[in-house]
């Protein structure tokens, strides 16, 4: 009798409704096994209360608090409007952002088992992985990605207000097309954010406006002896050429940015916030399964843990557990409801097969992950990975026969000339390696996203701006997207562009596009 | 370390400004939206918000992405059942399974079609939009009710401005009269009394009364102290007593009107025309809507006949015939009798028309209307429909249609009714200019 009192009293809530004091025990709770048993090291952490109309809000803004306006971000919202209020789509539970201190919102309609999972999930899961991942460490600046918020958010404003809603549109609507040609993949990362930096930087930049502003004047009306040049000095001319604009460029925004003649200063400045915004989302994108997969691990971790010690009820668990099964849910290739691989179950069952792996090896296991088969420590060798890999990496390095049978993994060959899909290999002992270099393929953004760079400009006539495709296995651009875009290219460029496709293996031009300004065509 | 911050008071809306510009961005498929929304609704229920769609096109937001298919690709899928190496599969048609995951938007772009919803402001504004209104007169028209402060019986509570006089006194006295208390006058006579039987012993030369003097007088006494005693107990008016008067609120158009549409239906009137007419009615209804409280609507279509029709027939079907505008007067004259009597309605009436009439109808038109018609009506209109290389010939050679040049005498002596030639949605609002110049005038008398 006394023991059941007992341990109703440790119970952190007993009904579903919640309120900030049990909010902030549970937070305490959930904290305590966070830091003291799974060691996860995280920014402070702010929960921030919010209704389900502000969760639409921040959802159509890229999950953004504070993000400028822009047309698009309305669009999302009215449509995320109509199919929340039929019913078609739920909210998210929970919005989390790189940020030191971690902001994550929770919506006031959750229950307050939600809350719990929320927190475990995001103040604590996300929360490490962003603050330890390489990749963010490398590219994003939590310190300062508010405040580099609230001054894109102002500088927009301003530019409306001076220039007019449309002018800026204009540069908006450009700049966003290229959002995802907006980032520096190889070259040196470049922390964005910092207002000093960017002071900075502005400066720079009208420097380098100028300079370029000046070689556009002096360019020679045109040149009689160009006929008759012969080849090696031609040659040495484009070599020049390239090493003036820093070309290649993959970075199609910072080229633009840079180079565009036309382009005023607060037309750069439109471009370099949009860009530093890509950059800022670019580990995400890489990094999708495993922040997912590291998210839903700390959460099953920790609300097991809290279950253990009797602080949350059967019930509760059960809530839990229903939530948690829905989101790890994985449909299979020939369910209505698959639309693709979902990093959550992924990221879930991967991260759960490494700790068994840790503490519980079969023979298998040895063979194939002889380092940490059987180290009997789950968490810091999961804690490794997250730091160390992304998506790509971490599937190429863990993913285990066991999760591909389970999964029951097949890789397809899908070539568009032959009338049949070929199976090549499944979760067999020939499949592994395939299955596994296929899937870390699907998960490797430079393979996802179209190989774009700019090649050279026609500094000598029309002022052309070559841009190249890289077509990788015959795949080609979605062609009227592809139109649009360059028609966008064309108008921050304010001359002609042509967009080449050209065949990684041979080298050769595929086919081409062309823009011309109307008023050029003119002439 | 944690901070909770309750956020839930914020100011919401904060996509108000990412909305405005995404119907910036979407404008002209916005109205056409919404004209087509226009064509298929009733005159009756313009004045709800609307769900509307749109074609995705101009909204796209295109980027550098790999197509879905074709190319050499390999990928990787859950869920095997039966596959073993080697295995080959026919390609599945339609988009099912395997995209190699490229252009997986979450965005679930190309889709073709956007739906979503306008508020009804933002649906009265497009469709105000090209009638030229001033802001004024939209802000009045979207306005749904008009309140007036009417009483509302009694309260206990109030503020003592608005303390009920009667009611309090009323219950005033009958307290008093049902807790006994004393009357001033009893109390007075007592006093009287006692005085008159001190005076007697004055005079006395002992200074005594006699015995069943004294006896009385001491009675006397002391029904003066208990009188006295319970008038202080009892007060005049108790807190229980106040009573205040109670008002409400309640919406003020309650009267009703009905609102006439009459429309020439010969072959001359164009589509376009009948559009134009739509918008003149609507307008109208949606004036008469704010107005009053019930609006009835009642279409009169006439060729060289006239019949009271729905709106259905009466905006799309046609008919041939000649043009005998009386017929139409007529009609609407019995439809006046029969149905609505002027002291129970607020008759308006709208008539339009590209002007042709039966060359000997115009006097009989006239006489119908100065006689039966304009008497009991509030407002009648006339909009004259007609093309606009029609109307330049018209303004150049000062040329007036059949029907303008028997209406125009009149429109001269009547003033409440306006006569107007419209060639364009822009021009339809001066005459419910008129219309509100006319209702502010009688406002001022």
């Amino acid at each position: 009798m006394s023991s059941k009192t007992k341990s109703a009293d440790k119970l952190l809530f007993t009904s579903a409704d919640w309120d900030f004091e049990t909010l902030k025990a549970t937070y305490d709770a959930i904290e305590d096994i966070a830091i003291n048993e799974l060691k996860l090291d995280v920014y402070p952490n702010q929960v921030e209360v919010i209704t389900s109309e502000q969760m639409l809000d921040a959802y159509s803004s890229i999950g953004m608090p504070l993000m400028y306006h822009h047309w698009s971000f309305g669009k999302r919202f009215v449509r995320d409007d109509v199919m929340y209020r039929k019913g078609y789509q739920g909210l998210a539970y929970e919005i989390v952002i790189n940020s030191n201190p971690c902001i994550s919102y929770v919506m006031e309609e959750n229950t307050i088992v939600m809350q719990a999972l929320v927190i475990a999930h995001a103040a604590f899961g996300h929360n490490h992985f962003f603050k330890n991942n390489y990749l963010f460490k490398q590219w994003t600046d939590a310190d300062g990605i508010l405040d580099y918020l609230q001054f894109a958010k102002g500088y927009i404003a301003k530019c409306e207000d001076r220039y007019g809603f449309d002018a800026v549109e204009r540069i908006l609507d450009a700049a966003h097309a290229l959002m995802d040609q907006g980032v520096n993949r190889y070259s040196r990362p470049e922390k964005p954010n910092l207002a000093a930096e960017l002071e900075r930087e502005r400066e720079r930049a009208k420097y380098e406006d100028e300079t370029y502003n000046d070689l556009w004047r002096t360019l020679p009306q045109s040149d009689p002896g160009d006929q008759d040049m012969d080849e090696l000095k031609r040659k040495m001319r484009v070599e020049e050429r390239r090493a003036q604009f820093g070309l290649p460029e993959e970075n199609l925004l910072y080229f633009l940015e840079k180079n565009a003649p036309s382009l005023q200063a607060w037309e750069r400045e439109i471009l370099r916030i949009v860009r530093n915004i890509g950059q800022y989302f670019y580990p995400q994108k890489q990094t999708k399964m495993m922040n997912e997969g590291c998210a839903c691990y700390v959460h099953y971790a920790i609300m097991n843990s809290l279950y253990d010690k009797g602080l949350i009820s059967e019930g509760a668990m059960m809530e839990f557990i229903d939530y948690h099964s829905r989101v790890v849910f994985q449909a299979e290739y020939d369910d209505q409801r698959y639309s693709g691989f979902n990093p959550y179950a992924l990221g879930f069952a991967m991260m759960q097969d490494i700790h068994r792996i840790c503490v519980d090896p079969t023979e298998e296991d040895h063979k194939w992950f002889p380092d940490i088969a059987g180290n009997n420590e789950p968490v810091e060798t999961l804690k490794e990975a997250w730091a160390h890999y992304r998506d790509e990496s971490f599937i190429l390095q863990f993913l285990s026969p066991k999760v591909m049978r389970d999964m029951r993994m097949f890789m397809i060959i899908d070539h568009s000339t032959t009338p049949h899909l070929e199976v090549a290999a499944i979760h067999d002992d020939n499949g592994y390696r395939k299955v596994r270099r296929s899937l870390a393929r699907m998960h490797d953004i430079s393979v996802r996203e179209p190989d774009m760079q700019v090649v050279d400009v026609d500094i000598r006539g029309n002022r052309q701006l070559y841009i190249q495709h890289t077509e990788h296995d015959g795949i080609r651009l979605e062609k009227s997207e592809a139109e649009m875009t360059l028609g966008y290219i064309g108008q921050l460029w304010g001359y002609g562009v042509t967009l080449q496709a050209v065949d990684y293996e041979s080298g050769e031009i595929l086919h081409e596009m062309n823009y011309q300004p109307e008023d050029l065509a003119g002439n | 370390m944690l901070y909770i911050v309750d956020r839930r008071k914020n100011p919401t809306g904060k996509s108000l400004g990412n909305r405005q510009r995404f119907m910036r961005r979407a404008k002209a498929q916005i109205k056409k939206a919404v004209e087509n929304t226009i064509r298929s609704r009733g005159i009756t229920d313009i004045s709800s918000g609307d769900q509307i769609t749109i074609p995705g096109k101009t909204l796209k937001e295109p980027g550098f992405h790999h197509q879905g298919r074709g190319g050499n690709r390999n990928y990787v899928l859950p869920g095997n059942k039966k596959f073993v190496q080697g295995d080959r599969i026919a390609r599945p048609q339609g988009g099912e399974g395997g995209s190699g995951g490229s252009q997986a938007s979450p965005d679930g772009e190309g889709e073709d079609e956007f739906q979503f919803t306008l508020t009804r402001d933002e649906f009265l504004d497009i469709f105000f939009e090209d009638l030229e209104l001033p802001d004024l007169l939209k802000k009045s028209l979207k306005q749904t009710t008009a309140f007036r402060t009417a009483r509302a019986g009694f309260s206990v509570e109030g503020t003592p401005s608005n303390l009920s006089l009667v009611r309090t006194m009323r219950n005033s006295l009958a307290r008093r009269i049902g807790l006994r208390r004393p009357k001033t006058a009893e109390v007075r006579e007592l006093e009287e009394k006692i005085a008159a039987l001190q005076a007697k012993a004055e005079k006395r030369p002992n200074g005594k009364l006699t015995k069943a003097d004294d006896e009385t007088l001491h009675t006397l006494l002391a029904d003066l102290e208990e009188a006295k005693r319970r008038m202080k107990a009892i007060p005049f008016i108790d807190p229980i007593d106040t009573r205040y008067n109670q008002f409400q609120q309640i919406p003020d158009p309650n009267t009703q009107a009905v609102m006439f549409c009459l429309m020439d239906v010969s072959g001359s009137m164009s589509e376009q025309m009948k559009e134009l007419a739509k918008r003149f009615f609507m307008l109208l209804h949606l004036f008469l809507h704010r107005k009053y409280e019930h609006v009835e609507v009642v279409f009169i279509r006439h060729t060289s006949r006239a019949a009271e029709v729905d709106e259905e027939t009466f905006f799309y079907s046609r008919e041939t015939g000649g043009t005998i505008v009386s017929t139409a007067l007529e009609e609407m004259k019995k439809v006046l009798v029969d149905r609505y009597p002027t002291d129970q309605w607020n008759i308006y009436a709208a008539q339009a028309s590209d002007g042709d009439n039966y060359s000997n109808d115009g006097a009989k038109c006239t006489a119908l209307l100065a006689e039966d018609l304009l008497p009991k009506c509030q407002y009648y209109a006339y909009i004259e429909i007609t093309d606009e290389r029609e109307a330049e010939i018209f303004a150049a050679a000062e040329g007036e249609t059949a029907l303008w040049k028997a209406y125009a005498p009149i429109a001269r002596v009547n003033p409440q009714f306006a006569l107007k030639r419209v060639t364009k949605a822009a021009d339809i609002f001066p005459v419910f200019r008129e219309l509100f110049a006319k209702n502010r005038a009688e406002a001022g008398q």
